[in-house]
Order: C-alpha cells, then structure tokens, then sequence
C-alpha cells in the first residue's frame, strides 16, 4: 500500500468516524485511535497525535453552532478550563513516560465506560436547588433557551465539578481524546446544569484542552502531518455530513450499532496489549 | 449545521454576551475553515511528491526535524514544501480555540469584568506556554 493508497483509505475510515460519532452524539473521536492502530497498524503515538488534533476540528464546528444558539454557559466553561488545561499539561507531559501498552489498556477502558454510558444514559439532574455560594459569587448561573422559552438554572457543588474536569484534563491529555463524557459527568451531575447546557458547554470545552496538550505533543513529533490530513479531513466531512442527516437518520439503532463497535475495539485493543503488541 | 438558519432566529441583544458569541463563533468556524483549506493544500503538494512512497507509521520515530517546532514549520511552509503547509494547517487549528480565549480576555476586559478577565488571562497563558514553552 502506498502512502497515496492508505491516505485515502485512512480518510474513508475517518470519515466513518465522524459520520457515526454525529449521528449517535458519541463523538468521532474516541473510535480514531483504536480504527489507526488496530486497522491500519499505525503507531499508538502517532495515532493520538493525529485523533487529538482531529478532536479540535470537530469540537470547534460543534461549538459554534452551540454558542451563537446561547446554549453554552460561557463562564462555567472559562472557570473550569483553568482545571482541563491544567490537566490536560500534566496528562500529556506523563504520555512520553508511559509505556504505549498502559496508555492502549487505559484506552480500552474509557472505551468501555463510554459504551456503557451511551446504553445507560444518565438522568438530567438540573435543579432549581439553591446554588453553591462560589457559583452566586462568580456569577455562573445563568439561563437557556429551553423549549417552551428562556429558562433560568442554578450552579452547584463547583469544587467538585472543578476536581472532576482536572481528571477529565488529565485523560485527554494522556489519549489525546475529547474526553466528553467525563465533562458532562462533571457538568450534569455533579454541578446539575441542565443536559443540553452541559453537552455544549463540554463541547466548547474539548477544543481548549485539546489545543493545550496538542502543543506539547507536537513538539514531542507525535503529530504527523501526512497522517493528521487524512484524520482531520475525514472526520470533519464525516460530521458536517452526520450533522446535516441527523433529522432524517434513525438514530436508536444506529447508536447500538455504534456501542458494539465500541466494544469490539475495546476488547481488541486488550487482547493485543496482552499479547504485548503495542 | 443547526446554525445555518441563523439569520432567521437573529436574536436581540438582550443577552450581555451576545457579541461575544457571535465573535467566538466566528473565530471558531473561520479558523477550522482556514486551516482545512491550508491543509488540503499542502495535502496536494505532498500526495504529488510522495505519494507513491511506502508510509512508515508502525514504528515511532518522531517526525522529520523542523516539523517539531513554530519556526521550523514556518520556514519549511515557505520553501513551499507540502507536509510543512500541512503541519502549518494543523498549528493554525490548534491556535485557533488559543485565539478564542484571547478574544475571551478582550471581551471581558472590555465589559470591566476583572474576575473573567483575570481567568482567561490565566488559561491563555497556559496555552501560550504548552504552545511556545521551551522551543520556539
């Protein structure tokens, strides 16, 4: 195969990604690394470099459209960057000193929560409870625009939200993933935005903390610029496309469909870190 | 996207942060636009040379020197050489969430919100440090 074979190859696959990743709302992302290194037996380095870079693309697509729709609550997502950024730093400064079958074993296992998260979604908790003293005083309450019209909500348990996204930080840096379930788990449940304020204020978010360890990644050449093109470009139409389907797309089925790819990677991603492959 | 229709649901501007908004999605959008469009075209260049070399991805040995590195990629991107444009393509996509904080910065300046300002003062400069640290 040549470069000019597997590049189009590699863009057809990201391209599945992305497609699938809008559809579900799973996100392209998580499913590069393992479809680059499992696939198209790509290095597990230069894998994450080029997913988490992808990553930004998408990320950032999806976020404008959340921001200018006034869904993203602006300063929760400000205050809490202090917290992925910082994580995401350490995350991709420890990368280089662990060994590439631990980082695959790691992957596999955010693969599983993944799935199991998308079969057992969890509950909105937002609440009109009294907010956390921290959220009256940086003023992070804030209102969507609900169905039914603007619609006021309440922040709270900030530290432990703030705790949750270094971790969530800390992943993306360390797999070069988005990390979005984890923020929304800090997000939603911890903090109780409501669930559509949590997806597009993570969203806006992933770009951010991606944008921190991808530069450190590039000056360790983990981002291959012939590999990231393909990745980049692929999972970009793949979502621009997915998003422009979803109305007409049924996507109950199709996100099961997804969940058992998920887990078929993650298994495959185990047995070869077992057998010592990566 | 669910944002194409904007013109029709123009919202007034009753929301303190609407400009901002409007400006963060600008950036956002514009500077994947742009970076896309580089891309592809540094893609082309090098497709056209290398294309029909064999791709050396399975083991990790780094990345070609000067591909690591703000100038090297710059000078190599001048000299009109393709995986430079393209790796330069990839830096302005990274730069440009770093752009929509500095544009944070500004915006909450502007409103005299010290608290905010002080914030993404404190995560650009973060940014600008995993960007630049150590090897500009």
């Amino acid at each position: 195969m040549t470069i000019l074979d597997s590049t189009l190859w590699i863009a057809a696959g990201s391209f599945g990604a992305g497609l699938l990743g809008a559809l579900t709302g799973l996100g392209g992302g998580i499913v590069i690394v393992p479809l680059l290194t499992l696939v198209f037996h790509v290095h597990l380095r230069y894998a994450i470099g080029a997913a988490l870079v992808s990553v930004i693309a998408t990320s950032s697509g999806a976020a404008a459209a959340y921001v200018r729709e006034g869904y993203t609550n602006i300063r929760v997502a400000m205050l809490l960057e202090i917290a992925t950024v910082i994580g995401a730093l350490l995350g991709a400064y420890a990368a280089a000193f662990v060994a590439p079958r631990a980082l695959a074993v790691a992957f596999a296992v955010i693969l599983l929560y993944s799935a199991y998260r998308s079969l057992r979604p969890l509950p909105d908790r937002a609440s009109a409870a009294p907010p956390h003293p921290l959220a009256v005083r940086l003023r992070l309450n804030g209102t969507w625009p609900a169905p039914g019209g603007e619609q006021s909500y309440t922040v709270r348990h900030v530290p432990g939200g703030f705790a949750i996204m270094i971790v969530a930080g800390a992943i993306s840096g360390l797999l070069g993933i988005g990390s979005g379930a984890l923020k929304v788990l800090a997000l939603d449940q911890a903090m109780r935005l409501p669930f559509k304020v949590s997806t597009a204020t993570s969203n806006f978010m992933i770009g951010v903390t991606a944008a921190a360890s991808a530069g450190i990644y590039l000056r360790r050449g983990y981002v291959d610029p012939g590999l990231a093109l393909p990745v980049m470009l692929g999972v970009l139409a793949g979502a621009l496309v997915g998003a422009r389907m979803m109305a007409a797309a049924r996507t109950r089925h199709l996100r099961t469909l997804f969940t058992g790819v998920i887990v078929v990677l993650a298994i495959e991603m185990l047995v070869r870190a077992a057998r010592g492959e990566f | 996207m669910a944002d194409d229709i904007d013109g029709a649901v123009a919202r007034p501007p009753e929301r303190p942060e609407s400009a901002l908004q409007l400006w963060i999605g600008r950036v956002l959008r514009g500077g994947v636009f742009v970076a896309a469009l580089v891309a592809v075209f540094g893609g082309l260049i090098y497709l056209r040379r290398h294309g029909a070399a064999l791709p050396e991805y399975a083991t990790f040995h780094g990345v070609p020197n000067g591909l690591d590195s703000v100038h090297g990629i710059i000078r190599g991107a001048l000299q009109g050489r393709g995986r430079w444009i393209t790796q330069l393509a990839l830096l302005l996509l990274i730069a440009t969430p770093v752009a929509r904080v500095a544009l944070s910065v500004a915006a909450f300046a502007k409103e005299r919100d010290g608290i905010y300002a002080a914030i993404s003062a404190f995560v650009l400069a973060l940014l600008l440090y995993s960007f630049l640290g150590g090897s500009f």
